[in-house]
């Protein structure tokens, strides 16, 4: 555990911008607190260019709390720097020395176009959610809490499913850039609760068939996404969406009527 | 409206993962049975030949079945080559300059399945070509006359080239049906806690038996000799 201030070297891609050629620059950053998490680490990079005159380092980030999803970077080649259930804004810097050469990449894929330096189009998550991601019952206020009765464990394995943040560290770390946990987790989530089963069917079938056109890859079961995601959301929930997905593809019928 | 609803599922990517893993499955357990008949070889050369006299005698019907293995084996492949070139086309067109394992997913099994199968796909042409359509001899077990099939396989493993290619192959089912044997069930949805841990381990036992036990049976009939 290192104390005191540290001055790390960094390799950190810079592009300009989507159509532009990018590539590694190396940086050196001075002043660096073991309290600091990795993004204050770049802010305070970010500060040294600035008062040097030059463009600073754009990457997405927003509450740096660990639940919005924002902050989307490969470090030393692992989503997030591949520490257990923690995002880039939760990696703190006593977990580096004095010394180190630290990479920093964009989350890449087909489907997550770079916009500029660290930063991704991840908006083909968005295509996917609108696809099916929510329920469209009109529920009125809100009902009794006991209303509904749901059993714990379905109650928890549902909750397991929506603590995804949606923040792509799945897609970015699976070797066929695929965004099947994402989807799998929104699938899952909504099969098991009774508010989102009558339209379960449909929507695996609209979810896979957007998440397929968006780009996105097929799943393998390397489980890397599993390994990376900052929620620890299991592949046992696409095994759940493939479930729900094989029942709607041969039971599914929505009759045509006149309007 | 139902053919309509079937090829969209046998288009999209979890219909198309199920498919792998429907055929995956029907070939390991061809291979079990394939394994089975092997190990008459070492009981004795009538025992083997035998066993392929039955199997030929079967007749139209056999060739059914083999009709079904091809079918079954070209579907697993086309599905195999339409997705990784799919699945290589996804990861986008800049490559990480840095890419590291977490260690906790991705194994080495599971990065090196397209590499094993044409392996494989090598492998069984070859392996069709030198037995199945290799050298006929006629042999008599019990005064019918049969084509000698313990001939023509231990003749085949004198070679200690084609000893050492065979075992290496047979490493590559190992190690392509560690990760496949598995992963079918994940793909079908078969997945749960209680189960999926125990599903894993069979998944290697299964792997170290099959691959052990055709790489054994060739280094056996090497040293035997003919």
């Amino acid at each position: 555990m290192a104390s005191g201030n540290m001055t790390l070297n960094l390799k950190i891609w810079r592009q300009k911008h989507g159509e532009a050629q990018g590539k590694l620059v190396d940086y050196k950053v001075n002043n660096v607190l073991p309290e600091m998490s990795f993004l204050e680490m770049i802010d305070v990079l970010n500060e040294q260019l600035v008062s040097k005159g030059e463009d600073a380092i754009a990457f997405d980030h927003d509450c740096r709390e660990g639940i919005c999803g924002m902050c989307s970077m490969m470090i030393d080649g692992k989503a997030h720097g591949g520490f257990k259930n923690t995002t880039t804004c939760q990696v703190h810097m006593r977990l580096y020395k004095d010394g180190d050469t630290i990479v920093v990449e964009p989350f890449r894929a087909q489907a997550f176009p770079v916009v500029k330096d660290l930063t991704v189009d991840r908006s083909a998550l968005d295509g996917i959610m609108a696809a099916g991601g929510y329920t469209s019952a009109n529920t009125g206020n809100a009902q009794d809490a006991n209303s509904i009765l749901i059993p714990k464990p379905i109650a928890d394995e549902a909750m397991d499913a929506a603590a995804c943040i949606g923040c792509g560290a799945c897609v970015a770390s699976c070797p066929n850039g695929s965004a099947m946990l994402f989807m799998g987790a929104k699938v899952s989530q909504l099969a098991l609760l009774p508010q989102g089963k009558p339209e379960a069917p449909k929507r695996a079938l609209n979810m896979v068939m957007t998440h397929d056109h968006l780009g996105f890859g097929n799943c393998t079961t390397h489980a890397e996404c599993e390994a990376t995601c900052p929620k620890g959301i299991s592949i046992e929930h696409i095994a759940r969406m493939n479930r729900e997905y094989l029942k709607a593809a041969f039971t599914y019928f929505e009759k045509k009527r006149d309007e | 409206m139902m053919t309509n609803a079937v090829s969209h599922y046998c288009r999209s990517s979890i219909g198309r993962k199920h498919l792998m893993a429907l055929t995956g499955l029907a070939l390991c357990g061809f291979l079990v049975g394939h394994l089975a008949g092997n190990f008459l070889l070492m009981v004795g050369p009538d025992a083997f030949n035998l066993y392929g006299y039955k199997l030929f005698s079967l007749g139209s019907l056999l060739y059914v079945i083999e009709a079904g293995l091809g079918l079954v084996f070209l579907v697993h492949l086309g599905l195999a080559i339409k997705l990784t070139i799919e699945n290589k086309k996804a990861r986008g067109p800049q490559a990480y300059h840095m890419k590291v394992r977490t260690g906790r997913g991705t194994t080495f099994m599971s990065q090196t399945m397209p590499y094993t199968g044409l392996v494989l796909l090598v492998f069984i042409i070859l392996h069709l070509m030198n037995l199945k359509f290799g050298a006929y001899y006629s042999t008599t077990v019990d005064g019918i006359e049969m084509r000698d099939l313990y001939r023509v396989t231990m003749e085949f493993f004198t070679s200690i080239g084609n000893v050492v290619w065979y075992s290496f192959a047979m490493i590559c089912a190992a190690l392509h049906t560690a990760h496949g044997f598995a992963s079918a069930f994940q793909s079908l949805g078969l997945n749960h806690p209680r189960f999926y841990p125990a599903i894993k381990k069979i998944s290697y036992l299964y792997a170290i038996v099959i691959g052990g036990g055709f790489a054994f049976i060739s280094i056996w009939a090497h040293l035997k000799g003919v």
